[in-house]
């Protein structure tokens, strides 16, 4: 089943002008029945207004195990946040 | 009368197609298609619903949308023989649906510009239904007609069981003839005929010459199975008279 059916990672967004989301992933046989999967499985509820469907085994993660060497790097280096600026009330939200 | 006896065939063409589609809930060859097959379903009883309540507000005789969906015998039923068709497996599902679909969405194409304002917004959210329709279920008769040995095999026998009951679908009854503002049947011939006639294409699928159409759904004449389907979907109406949940 796996073997006809593999894994699609589906991304979807909400409303034009936002970025696509993932929202989880599906079996199917190729990249129309997945789109259609995606589309009965994750847009029910009126989620969203654009669906993208990658294979699974395309995307490249990072390694757990490097996790510290990866991220815990960044953690005191509190100058590279915009905190320290004043931000004019005209601008509103940032 | 003519328009409740019209609404009324039309309305159960949808319910009992999508008390079939349900039938398949829980049950579906993976999860993806167990979600696909009821949204599908209730895309058809959300339909049905709306046309039964149009038809017994016409009816005005204090029947409600359930007592028509659920309180008629076999025989007062003027679904389309194919709708009631059992589902067989994944194979023949998939092309009644899309057999129904591709005559619905030129229908409800054409009922845009129905007289009768209820008709036209049915219509306008039945095409776009319709559509999407056609297409899951066109993509896996597709796959399947051009699939393995054993898929092939099962999508052909579906042809096979299934075509003699479409010629149904584009004979007008009196009453939707005469209620003025359903369109007429048989104009979606040449619509039907290409939208089949490229899937089969690319599914491989000769469309085959019916020697003996099937017919008799709009008089009240029913295949045994249809009996079976009601006995299910009436049971709690008839058991539980007025239950709402």
């Amino acid at each position: 089943m796996t073997e006809a059916t593999p894994l699609w990672e589906v991304f979807i967004r909400p409303r034009n002008g936002l970025a696509h989301k993932h929202m989880g992933s599906l079996h199917a046989a190729d990249e129309v029945l997945a789109l259609s999967a995606a589309r009965d499985v994750y847009t029910r509820r009126g989620e969203g207004v654009s669906i993208w469907v990658v294979p699974s085994v395309a995307i490249t993660a990072s390694d757990p195990d490097r996790a510290a060497e990866n991220f815990e790097p960044t953690a005191d280096k509190i100058y590279r946040h915009p905190t320290f600026y004043d931000i004019p009330d005209d601008v509103g939200h940032m | 009368m003519a328009m409740f006896a019209a609404l009324l065939e039309l309305a159960d063409d949808h319910l009992i197609l999508g008390h079939r589609i349900s039938e398949w809930c829980g049950h579906a060859p993976m999860l993806e298609e167990d979600l696909a097959l009821p949204n599908m379903g209730l895309d058809v009883i959300g339909t049905a619903r709306t046309l039964y309540a149009h038809a017994a507000e016409i009816e005005s005789k204090g029947r409600s949308e359930d007592d028509l969906a659920f309180l008629r015998v076999e025989r007062d039923y003027r679904n389309l023989l194919l709708v009631e068709r059992p589902n067989g497996d994944f194979a023949a599902t998939m092309l009644r649906q899309l057999y129904f679909s591709a005559f619905m969405e030129p229908f409800w194409n054409a009922a845009l510009a129905s007289p009768d304002v209820l008709i036209r917004g049915v219509a306008g959210k039945a095409s776009k239904e319709m559509a999407y329709h056609v297409r899951h279920a066109g993509e896996w008769v597709i796959r399947l007609g051009d699939g393995t040995d054993e898929s092939t095999a099962r999508m052909q026998g579906a042809v096979a069981e299934l075509h003699r009951f479409t010629g149904e679908m584009f004979l007008q009854s009196d009453a939707a003839a005469a209620c003025g503002v359903l369109p007429d049947r048989a104009a979606m011939r040449d619509d039907w005929d290409r939208t089949i006639g490229m899937i089969f294409a690319e599914a491989l699928l000769e469309v085959p010459d019916v020697a003996f159409p099937q017919t008799g759904g709009r008089q009240g004449v029913h295949g045994e199975c249809l009996g079976h389907l009601l006995a299910e979907m009436q049971y709690l109406q008839r058991a539980y008279p007025g239950a709402e949940w």
